[in-house]
C-alpha cells in the first residue's frame, strides 16, 4: 500500500471546502486534514443574511455536516487556529501548541471585517457582519435594544440592515459616499435602490463620515465629521474586508494586500497554495463568492495533477439578497469616456437597465427591477460579446418580428466549467451529469443533488435552461405536462383535439382522448367545461357538476361552509337605496360580517347555503361574480367628473366596461382599473387590464397582478377614442380566452405568449381585432345573471340549495 | 352489502330530488350527511371533510366513485370513505338502499 500524501487545509470556509469537494471528485490520493477556527462545520456564508432575518437556521445553511467529513475520510479539527507554518519542516503549528505535518498545504483563511480605527470601536455592541457569532450577537441585541446603525452601505451592510429591520430594530445605514453600493452600482440604480429600501423601512445617513463611537461600556451613538450625531445601541461595521494573511506573513510567505498567488494558486513557497478571499491574484483581492469557486476549480485540478487552464481572474457580478429588491451588476459598469452605453430607465415600473460597451464589446451592465437578462449579460461580459443589431433588439425589447416570448437559451453558450450557481459553485457539467448520469428530470431533484439554486435562487432560470438543453423534449414534457393526472395532453393539444374531433361534452372529450379516469378529476373537469364553452359559445350546455363549488353555488364558500355574497357595484358606484338593502338583508339574516372587499364593493359574509336564494331575491341586485373565473371588478377613480386633476371620465368608462364584459367566463378571474389621469389612483399597474386616461385619450396596460406573484402591467397601446378602447379591450380579453390555459392569469399569459403576439393580434392587425371583438360579443350575448336564473327555477333552487331534514317518527 | 330496509333505515327522498354528480345535504337527527348520486349508485357520507380543518363535503366535484373535497381537494373514495394517497384519512359512510326510486339511508 502506498502512503497517501498529506494535504492540510487551514480554514474551514467555503473556499477551502469547495476546493476539497472538487478535489475529491478527481482523486483520492490525499489524506486530508482541515483546521477550522470557528466551532461550526463548514457553512454557506452567503446565507448568513437569511439566518439574521430568521428565515433560515444555522443548520439550514450548513454545507457539509460532520458526518460528511467522516464519510469523506477527512480529519476535521475545529476551534483551533493555525498560527505558523514551518515551510522547511512542512508542519503547521496551532494556537494550542500542537502541530500537523503536511506534504501539501492550502491556506484558505478568508478575510476579516475591517473595523474602522476610530475611538469607541472596541465598545460593547460594536461588531462586524461576517460569521455565525456576529449573527447571534445581532439577534440577541435586537431582542434587547431598539436602535441600530450599520456603517457601510455596501452589499453586506444592506443585507445586515434589512435583517435587523426584520428583527424589529430601527436601523440607519451610515455611508460615506452620497449613494449606496458605489462599488457595484451607478448613481441611478443606487438611488432607485435607496428609495426601495426606504419603503422597506431602512433609514439612510448618506455622505456621513463617522469620527467616533460614544458610550461608556456599551455603545450609545455615533458622531460624524459634520458634528451631527446618531443614537445607536448596536453598531454593525460593514465597511469592507481585509484578507486574513497573518498566518502567511508569520511564515515568510509573500504577502501584499493578500497572500500573493500565481495563476495556479501557488504561493511564493513550494507546496503551499492559497485560495479565496485571503489571496491576491494579479493585484486583485476578491470579496465575492463566484471567484472562490473558479479559483477552487483550478487549485483542485492542480493538486490532482489534472491539466487545467490557468486562473486568469474573475469578472464580478453582484446580486443583492433582499426580497423584493432585484439589483444586478457585472463587469465595468461605470462609464468613462471610452465607453458607449445603452440606458433604459422606466420610472413608472421602477426598472433600469444599463449596458456598457467599449469598441462595441459588452464590458458591463447594471440592472434594477427586472433582472431577467442577468445571466445572459454576465455571459456576454465574460466572453466579450460584440453588440449586434439582433442582440440590441433582444436586450432592449424593441425589435424583431418574432422576439418577445422566445428567449435565447443561454445554457448552450456555456462551457462545462462555467459556473451556473454562483452561491454553491455548481458548474454546468455538474448539472448535466445529474441529468445524464443520475437520470434526474426535475429542478427539485437537481437542486437536492447538486445544490444549484438552493441559496439565493437567482440562477434558477439558468439551471432550468441547462436542464432543458440536455433533456430537450423530456424537460419540456416535465414543464408542460398534461393538464392533469388523467392525461398527458397539454392544453393546446386538448383544445385542438376538441375542435378537430368536434367534441361537445366533457364526457365526449374524456372518452375520445383516452382519459385514464373516465369522468376526469377536479382539475380537468372545470378546465374542459371552460374550453368547451369557449369553443362552442352558442351551443355548449354548461355542466354545473364540472364547476368548482363557488361557481356552482354562485357564491364564495368559506372555511366553515357558509358563503359570501358580493353584489355588483358597477365601477365601484352604489346608491343609498342599495346600501340600505344590503344593510337590511344583513340584519335579517344575521350576517356575522359585512366587509369592504379589495375591489371597491361590499362582501356579505357568513350566509348559510340554504339562505343564498333568499338573500339574492331580497337584494335584487346583479351578482358581482366575486366567486367566478370571470370579470370581477372595474376599479375606478372619480376622474374628470369630480377630480380637479381628472382629464378623462373614468367613472363612465369603468361602468361601461363592467356592464359590457360581466358574466362571461374567462380562464381565470379578470380585474380592470380605469384612471382619469396618470396619477393612477385606481392602480392600473396591477390589474389584468389597466386603463390610464390622459389629455389625448387612453393608455391600455395588460398583464398586471397584485396577487401571489406581483407583476406590473405592460403598456399595450395608446388610443384616442372610447370606441377603440372598448374594441381593443374586447379583443385582448377574447384573445386571452382563446389562448390561455385554464386558471392562467393574464400576468402569466402575457409572459408566456409574449406581449408582441398580443399587440399584433389586438392592436396592429385591425381586421383580426374586429374578429376577436365580434367573437367576444357572441360569447357575451349568451350570458344571464346566475342569481336570477336560480330564482326562476324552483326545482334547481331546491335541489341545489336546500337541505333535506329528516326526523325519525 | 346486506341491504334491506330495517328499523334503522331512514327515507330521505326520491331519486329525482338529487342532481347527478352534485351533492346535497341531508340532516338526519342532527347528523349531516352528504348524498351523492352518480349514474350507477347513490352514496351517503358524513358531511365533513377528513382534512384537519374540516368543512363540508357535499359541494365536492364527483368523478366515478370518487369525490374531491371542495375546500382542500382531497380525493375520497365514496364507497368506503377512504382518502386517496398522498393524503390520509377516512370519512364515515352509510349504506344506501334504493327501492322504486325511494332512497333509504341506514344509520348506525
Amino acid at each position: 500500500m502506498t502512503q497517501k500524501q498529506k494535504l492540510v487545509v487551514v480554514g474551514n470556509g467555503m473556499a477551502g471546502m469547495n476546493t476539497i469537494e472538487q478535489l475529491l471528485k478527481l482523486t483520492d490520493q490525499y489524506s486530508i486534514t482541515v483546521i477550522g477556527a470557528e466551532p461550526h462545520p463548514n457553512y454557506n456564508r452567503i446565507m448568513l443574511s437569511y439566518v439574521l432575518e430568521g428565515s433560515k437556521t444555522i443548520d439550514d445553511i450548513v454545507i457539509n455536516d460532520r458526518a460528511w467529513y467522516e464519510s469523506a475520510g477527512i480529519h476535521l479539527i475545529t476551534g483551533k487556529r493555525g498560527t505558523k507554518i514551518n515551510t522547511e519542516q512542512k508542519t503547521v503549528q496551532m494556537d494550542d501548541g500542537s502541530e500537523v505535518d503536511y506534504d501539501r498545504l492550502i491556506i484558505a483563511t478568508g478575510s476579516n471585517p475591517f473595523i474602522l480605527p476610530i475611538p469607541g470601536s472596541d465598545l460593547e455592541g460594536v461588531i462586524g457582519f461576517r460569521d455565525i457569532e456576529d449573527c447571534e450577537t445581532m439577534i440577541e441585541a435586537a431582542a434587547k435594544y431598539k436602535k441600530a446603525a450599520v456603517i457601510g452601505g455596501g452589499l453586506l451592510g444592506l443585507e445586515a440592515a434589512k435583517g435587523l429591520v426584520q428583527l424589529g430594530m430601527d436601523v440607519t445605514v451610515v455611508h460615506l459616499p452620497d449613494y449606496l453600493m458605489e462599488r457595484q452600482l451607478d448613481v441611478t440604480a443606487a438611488k432607485m435602490l435607496e428609495k426601495e429600501l426606504e419603503s422597506q423601512g431602512i433609514k439612510f445617513a448618506l455622505g456621513k463620515q463617522t469620527t467616533a463611537l460614544k458610550g461608556d461600556t456599551r455603545v450609545t451613538g455615533l458622531t460624524f465629521t459634520d458634528g451631527t450625531e446618531l443614537e445607536a445601541e448596536l453598531v454593525v461595521m460593514s465597511v469592507g474586508i481585509r484578507p486574513n494573511t497573518e498566518l502567511a506573513s508569520n511564515s515568510g510567505i509573500e504577502v501584499n494586500r493578500g497572500i500573493v498567488v500565481d495563476d495556479y494558486m501557488q504561493t511564493s513557497v513550494p507546496d503551499v497554495f492559497a485560495v479565496g478571499e485571503c489571496t491576491e491574484h494579479r493585484g486583485t483581492c476578491y470579496g465575492l463568492v463566484a471567484p472562490l469557486f473558479e479559483q477552487g476549480a483550478v487549485l483542485a485540478k492542480t493538486l490532482a495533477g489534472v491539466e487545467t487552464k490557468p486562473y486568469e481572474g474573475s469578472i464580478c457580478s453582484t446580486k443583492l439578497k433582499i426580497s423584493g429588491v432585484d439589483v444586478f451588476s457585472t463587469g465595468t459598469f461605470m462609464e468613462e469616456k471610452q465607453h458607449t452605453t445603452i440606458t433604459m430607465h422606466d420610472g413608472w415600473k421602477g426598472t433600469y437597465k444599463k449596458i456598457v460597451m467599449q469598441d462595441n464589446v459588452i464590458v458591463g451592465a447594471v440592472l434594477f427591477g427586472d433582472i431577467d437578462d442577468s445571466s445572459r449579460l454576465e455571459r456576454f461580459v465574460k466572453k466579450g460579446e460584440l453588440m449586434t443589431e439582433e442582440l440590441y433588439a433582444e436586450l432592449t425589447g424593441t425589435g424583431g418580428c418574432c422576439g418577445g416570448g422566445a428567449k435565447v437559451n443561454v445554457a448552450a453558450e456555456l462551457t462545462d466549467d462555467d459556473i451556473v450557481c454562483g452561491c454553491n459553485g455548481v458548474t454546468k457539467k455538474m448539472i448535466v451529469d445529474a441529468v445524464t448520469i443520475d437520470g434526474l428530470t426535475t429542478l427539485d431533484q437537481v437542486k437536492m443533488k447538486t445544490g444549484a439554486s438552493r441559496s439565493c435562487g437567482g440562477c434558477k432560470p439558468l439551471v432550468e435552461q441547462v436542464m432543458q438543453l440536455v433533456l430537450g423534449n423530456g424537460f419540456d414534457a416535465e414543464v408542460k405536462e398534461g393538464i392533469c393526472g388523467c392525461t398527458t395532453m397539454s392544453r393546446d393539444e386538448v383544445v385542438e383535439a376538441i375542435k378537430q374531433q368536434n367534441l361537445h361534452t366533457v364526457a365526449e372529450v374524456t372518452k375520445a382522448l383516452g382519459w385514464s379516469q373516465p369522468e376526469g378529476c377536479s382539475k380537468c373537469r372545470p378546465a374542459l367545461n371552460y374550453y368547451l364553452g369557449m369553443l362552442w359559445p352558442t351551443t355548449y350546455q354548461d355542466e354545473p357538476a364540472s364547476r368548482f363549488v363557488n361557481e356552482r353555488m354562485n357564491a364564495n364558500i368559506q372555511k366553515d361552509g357558509t358563503y359570501t355574497v358580493v353584489p355588483r357595484m358597477y365601477g365601484g358606484m352604489t346608491t343609498p337605496q342599495d346600501l340600505k338593502k344590503i344593510a337590511d338583508v344583513s340584519i335579517k339574516y344575521n350576517l356575522p360580517l359585512v366587509k369592504m372587499t379589495g375591489g371597491q364593493r361590499i362582501g356579505m359574509m357568513g350566509v348559510k347555503k340554504e339562505d343564498l336564494p333568499k338573500v339574492w331575491e331580497e337584494l335584487n341586485m346583479p351578482s358581482g361574480y366575486a366567486y367566478a373565473k370571470s370579470l370581477r371588478t372595474v376599479k375606478t377613480c372619480v376622474g374628470s367628473a369630480y377630480c380637479r386633476f381628472g382629464t378623462q371620465d373614468s367613472l363612465h368608462i369603468g361602468e361601461l366596461i363592467e356592464r359590457k364584459f360581466e358574466r362571461v367566463d374567462f380562464p381565470a378571474k379578470v380585474k380592470f382599473a380605469v384612471n382619469g389621469c396618470p396619477r393612477n389612483c385606481a392602480e392600473s399597474c396591477t390589474k389584468d387590464i389597466g386603463i390610464v386616461g390622459n389629455d389625448g385619450g387612453w393608455e391600455i396596460y395588460v398583464g398586471g397582478n397584485g396577487g401571489i406573484k406581483a407583476r406590473l402591467a405592460d403598456l399595450l397601446c395608446k388610443v384616442k377614442t372610447d370606441e377603440e378602447l372598448i374594441e381593443i379591450s374586447a379583443a385582448v380579453l377574447q384573445f386571452y380566452r382563446e389562448t390561455a390555459k385554464y386558471l392562467e392569469r393574464t400576468s402569466d399569459w402575457v409572459e408566456r405568449v409574449g406581449l408582441d403576439l398580443i399587440q399584433r393580434n389586438t392592436v396592429a392587425d385591425v381586421e383580426q381585432r374586429k374578429q376577436l371583438a365580434k367573437r367576444m360579443d357572441i360569447a357575451l350575448s349568451r350570458t344571464e345573471d346566475p342569481w336570477q336564473k336560480v330564482l326562476k327555477d324552483p326545482k334547481l333552487k331546491e335541489t341545489l340549495f336546500e337541505k333535506v331534514v329528516v326526523t325519525k317518527s | 352489502m346486506s341491504n334491506t330496509i330495517t328499523e334503522k333505515s331512514v327515507y330521505i327522498g326520491t331519486t329525482d330530488e338529487f342532481l347527478e354528480r352534485v351533492g346535497r345535504t341531508v340532516v338526519i337527527e342532527g347528523q349531516s350527511l352528504a348524498i351523492f348520486k352518480t349514474a350507477e349508485q347513490i352514496y351517503a357520507l358524513e358531511d365533513r371533510s377528513p382534512h384537519p380543518k374540516g368543512g363540508p363535503l357535499n359541494e365536492g366535484i364527483v368523478s366515478g366513485h370518487y369525490v374531491y373535497d371542495p375546500l382542500y381537494d382531497w380525493k375520497i373514495d365514496m364507497r368506503d370513505g377512504c382518502v386517496q394517497a398522498p393524503d390520509e384519512g377516512q370519512v364515515r359512510t352509510f349504506p344506501v338502499l334504493v327501492e322504486e326510486n325511494k332512497i333509504y339511508v341506514t344509520m348506525r
